[in-house]
């Protein structure tokens, strides 16, 4: 009889590392591709829509760097709060908690164009998803509350929240019915690139990764978020503050997040309206993973993601796929790099039952 | 195939094992006969554990075959290995802490049946523990056991399944002089029955006193077997090391210097909130080494903790220099020049998936020259320095920049050392800073300490192993029930007993 045994392996090189995230994009699109077949679709074709409707023409590509925008904001949230091992699941409420801060300020005080307004705008929305991210922060850092509920729970709240404001309050009386505030003021825009949608927030996009990438890597601040994110005892025996820590971390995690939801109304729609973001947040979560949580290469892998997403759409309208498939495609990739995780640290080995194995001559 | 008069109960031939591309294991032959102590000795990283792992079918074996009883064995898991009638004691108990010892007993056993026979089977366990005089009561939950009781549960859950050939792997590490004596002699009842035991230690003195036979292997190769009685103890160090070792000479000590720090009725609480350090006041002076002794468990982590600013205080105060700094936080002790080498090293003293240089920083990271400015880190001067400490501290690593898992045991402690000691600390708190270091780096451990304790630090070395405390201790301090039973001001003058007995709880008046 033959099984198999799992048996650790020594640290692999970077290379290696990266062949596994690699393989492990290989199978979820092998996997999705069977998917697709058995819906009755040629797969090699599904997948060369997914990539001429993303990148093959001026609009795709410019949607596609659109949508890049949100993910890799989202992606950098997570991924802060992931460094330090805080399991930051929240990102979508944070997200929507900067957008209805930006609404609220575009709604309730004067926006003029000036920068001094423009200012005050990022400054509410920072620090409503700051907030938001604070909170359960502080819960994990005192009582070590489990963070994945309840930033998971805070996304519900900041999404019924909305929800309750655009069918009541801020309601558009112009929209007929749809849930929806009313369009900003253009002095409440941010500025667009010519005659695409690609917005301002494109800038904190590349800017923000490269960053905070410096700052875990050359500050002390950085070096006590990865030592807390390795070994917490460690890092407490080293008199390292961690509730400090915690707090900041998520209050950073979410203001990015905020940031982010604001550059979606403000730069994007020009309003607030309900689904203005297709679950960026846990998008973000999928897109830390494929980084390993390496910050520079988040612009990159959000763009891959971007792909799937913007092909995904041209895959429902030329192939008549519904857009979960595509959503199946994500969850895959997900399911796979984290299973690949599995075999950075061990190899599988063939035994045959009990006895020494011939065929071991690695 | 056996040509021995009496055939051996287990025998292993040839068995390979390779990790990581190097030998753990290789080529090794073994025989535990019917009714024998088989001491395996070795230095760290020898392959004792592994090798055994492999008998207790926690590991399958690259090539070689193993027999037991005759019959040629194939372990698929440790399930098959007990099925021989194979168990193994780990260094770290595999109980569970809130079942009652015959539930934990339960745990794994195949043929339990629909119904429990809660009965029957508590009265065979409390015949068992009678018969082999290890006496534990089958109702009792495991956290309310010591150290020793648990170890005994552990003995007894093999027996209980049937083996016959028991594995302890350093069975006397946690254990006081008496209890050690205790579970010999129930060895030995083991062994008269039949059983044959196999002991992984690396304390030649204990070896010797128990053991009928003694294997030494060293860097994965077998060196020899050979009769205890028949062998003098200098041989097996050096079989062990592979060359002579020299004693480490602990240079005749000064007038005891002024007290660099002082405690006054420390009281402070365990993990689980129970009352643990209750009261304990000494001085620690310049240039000395205080020896603390106990078994593992009388609050003597505690204590380190609270010295090092990480546990608070109920009550008390801990004056360093002068200045009293109970209440401060860790950072502010660290400042000051109080440090500490736990005793769990991948767990405390240094973060295993950062590399060396980061680890060397860990407690200089926010003071010059290692920081620029009160934000930025200078990763140049930080890993020039960690070069240079590896060059001093003879530690073998890839380079600065790998992860500091992939280093050994005994480099690890070395490089939490490195980075400890570099300092010039006022006070070190050592606990077990040689725990399951091979006696080559055990020496080096000790020389560096010395070095320190000459250059003016005062050393408070918390140590179960009384051959170290004698040995190193200017001063030796015995703690039991998180008090201080004694201080036995010249150690050479105290007897192993009577420091025994100060572990056991008796005060120091009552033991002399």
């Amino acid at each position: 009889m033959i099984h198999w045994k799992l048996e650790p392996r020594p640290n692999g090189t970077a290379r290696f590392n990266f062949a596994v995230t690699a393989a492990s994009l290989c199978a979820a699109s092998a996997i999705g591709g069977l998917l697709m077949g058995l819906m009755g679709v040629n797969p090699f074709h599904a997948y060369f829509e997914i990539f001429r409707g993303a990148l093959g023409s001026k609009y795709g590509l410019s949607e596609t760097l659109v949508k890049s925008i949100p993910i890799t904001l989202t992606g950098l949230a997570c991924l802060l709060a992931f460094r330090m091992s805080i399991w930051n699941i929240g990102a979508e409420g944070q997200l929507v908690m900067g957008a209805i801060a930006a609404a609220a300020f575009v709604r309730y005080c004067r926006v003029d164009g000036s920068v001094a307004a423009f200012a005050c705008m990022f400054a509410a929305s920072a620090a409503a998803g700051g907030l938001w991210g604070a909170l359960p922060g502080f819960l994990k850092g005192r009582w070590n509350v489990n963070e994945i509920i309840s930033t998971l729970m805070l996304n519900y709240i900041a999404l019924c929240l909305m929800d309750l404001l655009l069918y009541g309050a801020w309601k558009d009386p112009t929209s007929m019915g749809f849930p929806m505030t009313p369009s900003f003021p253009k002095t409440a825009r941010l500025w667009v690139f010519g005659n695409t949608r690609l917005h301002g927030g494109l800038i904190m996009a590349l800017i923000f990764p490269v960053v905070a990438w410096a700052a875990l890597r050359r500050t002390q601040w950085g070096f006590e978020i990865r030592v807390i994110g390795e070994n917490a005892r460690a890092a407490r025996y080293s008199g390292m503050g961690i509730l400090k820590n915690i707090v900041l971390v998520m209050f950073l995690s979410g203001a990015i997040a905020g940031l982010c939801g604001m550059s979606e109304v403000a730069g994007l729609h020009g309003r607030l309206s309900r689904g203005f973001s297709v679950g960026y947040g846990f998008t973000g979560v999928i897109v830390a993973w494929l980084t390993r949580l390496n910050a520079l290469l988040l612009p990159m892998a959000a763009f891959l993601m971007s792909i799937l997403l913007v092909g995904g759409d041209t895959l429902q309208v030329t192939m008549a796929l519904p857009l979960s498939s595509v959503q199946v495609i994500q969850g895959l990739i997900l399911f796979c790099v984290l299973g690949g995780e599995v075999f950075r640290g061990y190899r599988l080995r063939r035994v045959r039952a009990g006895g020494p194995s011939p065929e071991d001559g690695e | 195939m056996q040509t021995e008069p009496s055939a051996p109960l287990v025998s292993m031939r040839g068995v390979d094992k390779i990790f990581f591309g190097g030998y753990a294991n290789k080529g090794i032959d073994f025989d535990l006969r019917r009714g024998e102590i088989h001491a395996l000795i070795g230095e760290n990283g020898a392959g004792k554990t592994t090798l055994m792992n492999i008998l207790a079918g926690i590991y399958s074996p690259d090539s070689g075959r193993i027999t037991v009883d005759g019959r040629e064995a194939r372990f698929r898991s440790p399930r098959d290995a007990i099925e021989f009638g194979i168990g193994m004691v780990h260094q770290h108990f595999m109980l569970i802490p809130v079942l009652a010892v015959w539930e934990n007993m339960l745990l794994g056993l195949r043929d339990v049946g629909f119904v429990l026979d809660l009965r029957s089977m508590v009265s065979k366990i409390r015949d068992m523990s009678e018969r082999y005089a290890m006496p534990v009561d089958p109702e009792a939950y495991v956290w309310a056991l010591s150290i020793g009781e648990q170890q005994r549960v552990e003995i007894l859950k093999m027996l209980y399944r049937g083996t016959n050939v028991l594995i302890l792997d350093e069975p006397t590490s946690v254990l006081t002089p008496q209890e050690t004596r205790e579970l010999f002699a129930a060895l030995r009842k083991m062994t008269d029955a039949g059983h044959g035991i196999v002991i992984i230690s690396h304390k030649i003195d204990e070896v010797m006193s128990i053991a009928d036979r003694v294997t030494v292997l060293r860097k994965g190769e077998r060196v020899c077997s050979v009769e205890a009685r028949l062998t003098a103890r200098e041989a097996l160090a050096e079989m062990m090391v592979g060359r002579a070792l020299k004693r480490v000479k602990k240079s005749g000590g000064g007038p005891p210097g002024r007290a660099v720090l002082s405690c006054r009725g420390l009281c402070a609480r365990n993990d689980r909130g129970m009352a643990s350090l209750s009261g304990v006041s000494f001085d620690l002076r310049e240039g000395e080494i205080l020896g603390v002794a106990g078994v593992a468990g009388n609050a003597q982590g505690e204590l380190c903790e609270v010295l090092a600013g990480l546990r608070a205080l109920d009550s008390g105060e801990i004056i360093l220099n002068g200045q009293d700094i109970s209440g401060r936080s860790a950072r502010e002790f660290i400042k000051r020049g109080v440090s500490y080498i736990p005793v769990d090293r991948r767990e405390t003293g240094l973060a295993p998936n950062m590399n060396l240089s980061e680890n060397i920083a860990l407690k200089r990271y926010w003071r010059k020259p290692a920081a620029v400015w009160k934000i930025f880190m200078d990763w140049k001067f930080i890993s020039g320095l960690t070069a240079q400490l590896v060059d001093a501290f003879r530690i073998q690593a890839p380079s600065p920049g790998s992860p500091a898992r992939n280093l050994s045991g005994g480099n690890l402690q070395k490089l939490m050392l490195a980075r400890e000691l570099s300092d010039a600390p006022l006070v070190i708190l050592a606990m077990h800073p040689v725990w399951g270091l091979d006696v080559g780096a055990a020496e080096f451990v000790h020389e560096r300490l010395l070095e320190e304790r000459a250059r003016g630090a005062g050393i408070m070395l918390v140590s179960e192993d009384l051959d170290e405390l004698f040995e190193m201790s200017d001063r030796i301090m015995v703690m039991s029930g998180g008090k201080i039973m004694g201080i036995a001001e010249r150690p050479q003058d105290v007897s192993r007993e009577e420091i025994g007995m100060m572990m056991a709880g008796v005060p120091m008046r009552a033991a002399v």
